[in-house]
């Protein structure tokens, strides 16, 4: 038995589409096959919209407003692909290239990376912004896995998933602003931290600062598709 | 969930009063914050120590206690010089001349802003407004608020300092 | 205790304190006591008692708040205890005066230390600082000599809290933060949100670097700011409130908790507050040094024991705010209205002001002006008459170039504005924010884009980190600014400058990211020549920035940079 939903219905990009309440602009949007890019979000783990790739418009409102969050209402007008919208996806992808050290050639997630894929849907060309280039460290204290913070995009999908997913809440932010930087346990090598050595972190990290020792490339697919499965077996229980 | 909380990491009293102030919110996470301040006051600064036995007793994770108090300015992970000269760096004081008063205390103790004499003597900090505007700009001579300061006041109570080493 | 039992003890404390001659109140705020005037009182209060067996008189010392022209300070008002109005304000105050001062007692005033500040006082309309400089912050008794908590016993003795809310929605007031949202429809719909528990929160955390209206108000008045959290508490059904107090504010801190002490002692907080079944109680937390828990969601993170960052709204505090309770969130100033509003009504408040920018306003007057201190002027008095006539305009006799409002939130406003009336709507027409209230006036040695960079570079160094466009838009914008500065920028940089700005105005997740742009926007509008200076010519007209400023003939030969 299940309760009776509160259907919404609402129109994104021209398409008359319903979906249920509580549900967010994107998975409904998603749903019936409209694209909006994201970075920070990961079905099956808590919202934080921080990388404000899924912007979108809504009708009546000057503000812009990110799907990943944003409850469908009924009514509702949404625009998820104009020229401003493009235009601002595109900058908010240099300032992340710029930000630290993106060089895709020589980068372990090369052709799996989820900013680049990003920022070639995004038709991204070229950086305008000059490269920031922090020279950050690379913590290869690990048995089994790499941190290179110098690809790192602040994202936190590693944090949200080790808190939530596996319990351990071994990773955080530490300092602010342009200054912040992921850290295991008290800022310690991540070998010498309390990590599980679940990996769940290295299968949901969208760039190549977490990845498996000794792959590269092609060998190193991510597999981030077994969270919502997971919730849903626990939620099951 | 009802984990031993940790002992106390030294028989220095000062974990007592650190104690003290987790007891009087009944240990719950949220006094993190409140937590770290009495560590600040108690010790002059937050070390890896401090915060391990903070984190433990309030069943916080410790890189969450170290993000918190990495975050804000108030905390310092490093401990003070003997005498602290705070130049404030607010509009009102930028415009009457802080960078001035700034940049002839770094060429005096040879130190960037947020760091200490290496004999441990002088710190120079910035603050980021203390509220005392309408006598910009100012100062902390430790904790003493010196106001309407010309450079050459700053560096006499300097070299008083420097000289008491 | 009844609205009987406090008109006694109001009784009482002007009968303490007409029982005396005369009084000497000596400011102790912070910027008096940078001055000592803790001392200097302590000299008038030995000199008082010592001269009193001679004279016959009985003059009565106290240390009180703020007297507002904080550069003259030390600051004493004496006169007859009776009569308040009639005080002699004596300015620059130093121990060697102290002899004179008392002398003069009942007799010609001392005319070298008299402050003629006639003009300084004109205008202005003293709401929120009524009681700055009239009474002993650390008594409550002379808070309620002044009319103190009769507004919290009316409301909840004669008042629902329904009739609370329409009062302040009547009134006009509107959030003295920086948003200016109406009070009265924040304060309904946390009263309309659904839960067991709900909480009000007074943002003490005043971040906006050269305003400090809440300092004042902390230090000066706390009850004030007390009774107003506690009416709010009332009207929307709230038993628990938080203070969230910069740790920068030690006196401000050391003054609230004994202020909440001494009104639970009266039985004006705690459990069945005048008689009623009203309970409210309120704690204070220590801000730990980040601007951007200014932010509502950021300081409710902070107040849960995280780091201050935000997150998207909506849900809205008023809906889910603390613990995911609705809680009310408002600053110390909006607070400190609220008793007056009640106690003398919404006609009396909604007859100062604009038409859509009720009552007065607090603002700290620094930088390059001749009287720098708090003024609090009513709503539609153009900046013109607070800079040049409150003010005393620009000393030295240098130029006004601008007037800096709204913090790293706000704008320059230049010259040709200063006869806008002041209001929410006339400060964001000219590109920049009323902001809690700081007014820093510039004058000919200030560069506009060295300051436009001072405030990107705070903008920087105190976003969150949480969103891309904020954390890396503003580090970037703040190389640009150095880049021109320098001298060493192309026009392509400045119009990377300006897109960067448009960026991250717009896409930026809370309020720093999306006005930290505004101090770039509001000196591009209004002194883009500044600019184009720096790039075309590596010329700094004040003289400030690196690249250097050049003699006017050199100038007027076109140079192009390479």
């Amino acid at each position: 038995m299940s309760a009776p939903v509160d259907v919404k219905t609402l129109v994104i990009d021209g398409v008359n589409v319903s979906g249920s309440a509580g549900q967010t602009v994107l998975e409904v949007a998603r749903e019936n096959n409209i694209s909006i890019p994201t970075l920070c979000h990961l079905d099956g783990l808590s919202e934080v919209g921080a990388c404000r790739m899924c912007l979108v418009e809504v009708k009546n409102s000057p503000k812009l407003f990110p799907s990943c969050v944003l409850k469908v209402e009924e009514g509702m007008e949404v625009t998820t692909a104009s020229d401003r919208l493009k235009h601002y996806r595109q900058t908010i992808l240099e300032l992340f290239f710029a930000e630290r050290n993106h060089i895709c050639s020589v980068c372990v997630a090369n052709g799996h990376c989820e900013l680049q894929s990003t920022a070639q849907s995004q038709g991204l060309t070229h950086v305008r912004l000059p490269y920031r280039n922090p020279k950050l460290d690379v913590d290869a204290s690990h048995e089994r896995f790499v941190l290179d913070h110098n690809r790192c995009i602040l994202c936190t999908r590693c944090v949200r998933v080790c808190a939530e997913i596996e319990g351990a809440h071994v990773w955080d932010i530490m300092g602010r602003g342009i200054d912040s930087m992921l850290i295991a346990d008290l800022h310690q090598p991540w070998g010498e931290s309390s990590c599980t050595r679940c990996g769940k972190c290295v299968q949901v990290c969208p760039t190549g600062a977490l990845s498996e020792k000794s792959k590269f490339g092609a060998e190193h697919p991510k597999h981030p598709e077994f969270l919502p499965y997971l919730n849903m077996m626990r939620e099951g229980q | 969930m009802n984990l031993a909380p940790p002992p106390l990491p030294s028989d220095d009293k000062r974990w007592k009063i650190v104690n003290g102030t987790m007891r009087r919110h009944g240990f719950a996470r949220h006094a993190l914050i409140e937590t770290l301040h009495t560590v600040q006051s108690s010790f002059g600064f937050l070390d890896d120590v401090a915060i391990r036995f903070v984190a433990q007793s309030l069943h916080v994770p410790l890189s969450q206690a170290f993000g918190v108090a990495t975050f804000y300015n108030h905390f310092s992970l490093k401990p003070a010089g003997k005498h602290t000269c705070t130049i404030c760096l607010g509009t009102a004081c930028y415009i009457k001349g802080a960078d001035r008063l700034m940049a002839e205390a770094e060429k005096r103790l040879k130190i960037k802003a947020g760091h200490t004499t290496p004999d441990g003597n002088i710190s120079l900090m910035t603050a980021r407004c203390v509220g005392a505007c309408g006598r910009a700009p100012v100062i902390l001579e430790d904790s003493e608020l010196l106001g309407l300061v010309e450079p050459g006041v700053m560096l006499e109570q300097l070299e008083r300092w420097a000289a008491h080493d | 205790m009844t609205s009987e039992e406090l008109l006694q003890i109001a009784e009482e404390a002007n009968a303490d304190r007409e029982a005396s001659d005369f009084e000497v109140n000596v400011c102790v705020a912070l910027g008096c006591l940078s001055q000592h005037s803790d001392k200097l009182k302590d000299t008038l209060t030995a000199e008082a008692a010592a001269a009193s067996p001679r004279t016959g008189k009985r003059c009565h010392v106290r240390g009180t708040g703020c007297m507002g022209l904080c550069a003259a300070g030390p600051l004493v008002r004496v006169g007859s205890a009776a009569d308040a109005g009639a005080q002699t304000l004596y300015a620059g105050v130093r121990e060697g005066d102290v002899k004179a001062l008392i002398e003069s007692l009942g007799g010609k005033p001392v005319e070298r230390l008299t402050a003629h500040l006639d003009q300084y006082f004109r205008g202005q309309i003293p709401i929120v600082l009524e009681n700055s400089g009239y009474i002993d912050p650390e008594k409550i008794d002379e808070y309620i000599g002044r009319d103190g908590y009769q507004a919290l016993i009316k409301a909840l003795t004669e008042m629902s809290p329904q009739t609370v809310i329409e009062q302040i929605s009547k009134s006009g007031l509107r959030g003295r933060g920086g948003g200016g949202y109406p009070t009265g429809l924040k304060w309904s719909t946390v009263a309309k949100a659904v839960g067991a528990q709900k909480y009000v929160i007074c943002n003490a955390d005043e971040g906006d670097p050269g305003a400090f209206m809440d300092r004042s108000v902390l230090e000066s008045d706390p009850q004030r700011v007390i009774e107003g959290m506690a009416i709010a508490g009332y009207a929307v059904g709230a038993s628990k409130g938080y203070i969230y107090v910069r740790a920068e504010y030690p006196l401000a801190v050391t003054r609230m908790t004994s202020s909440l002490r001494d009104a639970r002692r009266r039985g004006l907080l705690g459990n069945n507050i005048c008689g009623t079944t009203f309970a409210f109680d309120i704690e204070i937390r220590l801000g730990a040094g980040a601007f951007v828990c200014g932010e509502e969601t950021a300081l409710i993170a902070s107040i849960e024991g995280l780091r201050g960052q935000p997150r998207p709204r909506p849900p809205y505090p008023a809906v889910s705010g603390l613990w995911g309770s609705p809680t009310l969130i408002n600053n110390v100033e909006t607070f400190a209205n609220v008793a007056p509003i009640i106690r003398k009504g919404a006609e009396w408040y909604a007859s100062i002001g604009t038409e859509k920018s009720k009552g007065t306003k607090v603002f700290a007057l620094t930088g390059k002006i001749t009287n720098t201190g708090l003024v609090e002027i009513p709503m539609g008095m153009p900046l013109r008459e607070i800079i040049f006539g409150i003010g005393g305009g620009v000393p030295n006799g240098r130029k006004f170039k601008a007037v800096q409002t709204g913090g790293p939130s706000g704008g320059c406003i230049p010259e040709e504005h200063l006869d806008l009336p002041i209001s929410y709507e006339a400060l964001i027409d000219v590109g920049s924010m009323m902001g809690s209230g700081g007014m820093i006036v510039m004058d000919d040695t200030s560069c506009m884009v060295n300051v436009a960079r001072f405030f990107m570079e705070f903008c920087m160094t105190e976003s969150c980190g949480k969103c891309i466009p904020c954390r890396a838009g503003t580090a970037q914008m703040y190389q640009l600014l150095t880049k021109i500065c320098d001298g060493k920028a192309s026009h392509a940089d400045l119009d990377l400058l300006i897109d960067l700005c448009d960026v991250v105005k717009n896409t930026s997740l809370c309020g720093l990211g999306m006005t930290a742009p505004n101090p770039v926007l509001s000196t591009l509008r209004y002194f883009k020549h500044e600019y184009m200076e720096h790039i075309d010519h590596q010329h700094c007209r004040a003289g400030v920035c690196a690249c250097g400023s050049k003699p006017l003939s050199e100038l007027s030969q076109a140079e192009v940079p390479a």
